[in-house]
């Protein structure tokens, strides 16, 4: 299904969503947080869509915005989108997770969470993946600081 | 009066470590057991003890640096994370690498599925307790080593491609002593099924032990040998063809029982698929240039890039995501075996501690890969 077929169908869903397909190779959809688990749902569900491999997850820190990527795959259809959520509160940011729409969204959400601090709601074990529990900060945070382990230039 | 003794008897569950030091979780990786007797009721892995904050380090570093760094994460298929990289900067910057580039790196990519899988072979049989696999395994893995040396100068990190082609031409032997090393390895192959793919007490071990369901495995986001033991048709040299893969004819090895025996079979059959790839593209290696030159200081136009390639574990991706400085804004690696991992939970609940090294050594984790 080509990029303008599957945004016809998502963007009946709701009004909300902003559809980008410059700088990049795939469809990018903006999700508001709020909408997140019911968009990834349908998108899941719909027959002509059916995106069920959930590639990759990747948070970012856009400077002002926090967010995550979400890169999908239709294991029948072979078509891609990239979803995309981000919020500008940098002190609580959270939203649904989507860890039992893909299971593999359940690690990957912990190690989002582990180095940008975003918290998904009703994951079943969020916490820090690899840094230790009482690590302070989330290291890939743009504004985090660390003396002693980083090298400045 | 015997009925209410047994009645009243209660196991009790409790926690058991295995690793961060357990030699069949291949490196530092501790798992955390709930069981109940020897039946397991939990697993859950901690990960982190080997983190080196890669994705950090290359927000600092410049595109050739990166590739360097990527040698770290899986160290048995270095060649082809470094590929992978390379290839996502190729496609940023719109070069176009040279057919000779392009047969080069597909050919030292094969070489390294096979070495991993040998490797993976021999540690799979000294799991189960079959110490003799590990030295077959090594004795035809050292062949390959030598080859790399040769061309590349290292054995295992071998940062033999740099962004726009390789570092040097390969080595005058590199065709000779490939192809002596397929003709060796094609005696060596049914040995190993002699030796452990038909040994019944392998059989006992693996058949029907960690199911894993075809569903599972694709909302697991499984990749590799691990995905397509459960019939999962992933495998992205196939279907996002990169270098010189559109070019060679080959199978893709899929089994739909999903337990451990098919994870198992999967790899014996890439081993071959492998060396028919290579025998299809060694003969006629072609002229050209083996570097596109590129600008000393290589700056991505701004935007997103995302580039998929078949590691010797699964899928392996790299995204990209640049302002047009040197440095890349975030710079972010899918690695197939955090995916794989998440797996074995799922796998092993129900399932004695002796199967759950006989599921892990087929999910065929390398934990520089995970924690990176």
């Amino acid at each position: 299904m080509t990029n303008t077929e599957i945004q016809n169908i998502v963007s009946s869903w709701n009004d909300k969503l902003e559809f980008s397909e410059e700088e990049s190779e795939f469809l990018n959809v903006m999700v508001p947080p709020e909408d997140i688990h019911d968009i990834c749902s349908q998108l899941k569900a719909h027959k002509d869509l059916k995106f069920d491999y959930l590639f990759c997850v990747t948070g970012m820190d856009w400077g002002k915005e926090l967010g995550v990527i979400y890169h999908l795959e239709s294991t029948t259809f072979r078509h891609n989108i990239v979803v995309k959520v981000k919020t500008e509160d940098r002190e609580n940011p959270s939203w649904d997770s989507v860890s039992d729409i893909w299971y593999t969204a359940e690690y990957h959400e912990m190690e989002v969470y582990d180095f940008f601090g975003i918290k998904f709601n009703n994951h079943p074990n969020l916490k820090r993946l690899f840094l230790p529990p009482d690590w302070q900060g989330f290291s890939l945070r743009k504004d985090y600081v660390d003396e002693e382990n980083m090298i400045i230039k | 009066m015997e009925s209410t003794v047994k009645g009243s008897l209660k196991t009790e569950e409790y926690f058991i470590n295995m690793g961060p030091q357990h030699p069949a979780t291949h490196g530092v990786l501790r798992l955390i057991l709930t069981i109940d007797g020897e039946i397991i009721k939990n697993v859950e892995p901690d990960l982190g003890y080997i983190h080196r904050s890669i994705e950090k380090m290359c927000e600092r570093d410049s595109y050739q640096q990166i590739v360097h760094l990527t040698d770290r994460m899986d160290y048995l298929s270095s060649h082809i994370n470094n590929e992978a990289v390379c290839l996502v900067v190729e496609k940023a910057l719109e070069i176009e690498v040279s057919d000779r580039v392009k047969v080069i790196r597909t050919i030292i990519g094969e070489l390294t599925r096979i070495a991993s899988h040998c490797l993976w072979w021999g540690v799979t049989g000294m799991d189960l307790g079959a110490l003799t696999t590990y030295f077959y395994a090594f004795r035809d893995r050292e062949m390959i080593n030598d080859i790399f040396e040769e061309t590349c100068g290292a054995r295992l990190t071998m940062n033999y491609n740099i962004p726009g082609g390789l570092m040097f031409d390969i080595h005058p032997n590199f065709v000779k002593r490939t192809k002596e090393f397929i003709a060796h390895f094609k005696t060596k192959i049914p040995e190993y099924d002699r030796l452990l793919t038909g040994n019944v007490i392998f059989h006992k071990r693996t058949k029907g032990i960690g199911v894993l369901s075809k569903e599972d495995a694709i909302s697991f986001g499984a990749s590799g040998p691990v995905a397509r033991g459960s019939g999962v048709s992933c495998d992205i040299r196939k279907i996002h063809s990169y270098s010189a893969y559109d070019r060679v004819d080959f199978n893709e090895a899929l089994l739909t029982d999903g337990d451990c025996f098919a994870r198992y079979n999967v790899r014996i059959q890439e081993m071959w698929e492998s060396l028919s790839i290579i025998e299809q593209l060694i003969d006629n290696i072609p002229e050209g240039d083996i570097i596109t030159p590129t600008k000393a200081v290589i700056k991505l136009p701004k935007g997103e890039y995302y580039q998929r390639v078949e590691t010797a574990r699964g899928e392996l991706g790299v995204y990209v995501n640049s302002t047009g400085t040197k440095n890349p804004y975030r710079f972010k690696f899918r690695s197939p075996g955090l995916s794989n991992l998440s797996v074995i939970n799922s796998l092993s609940k129900g399932s004695k501690i002796g199967d759950l090294v006989a599921i892990m050594s087929t999910i065929d984790i390398v934990v520089p890969d995970i924690d990176r």
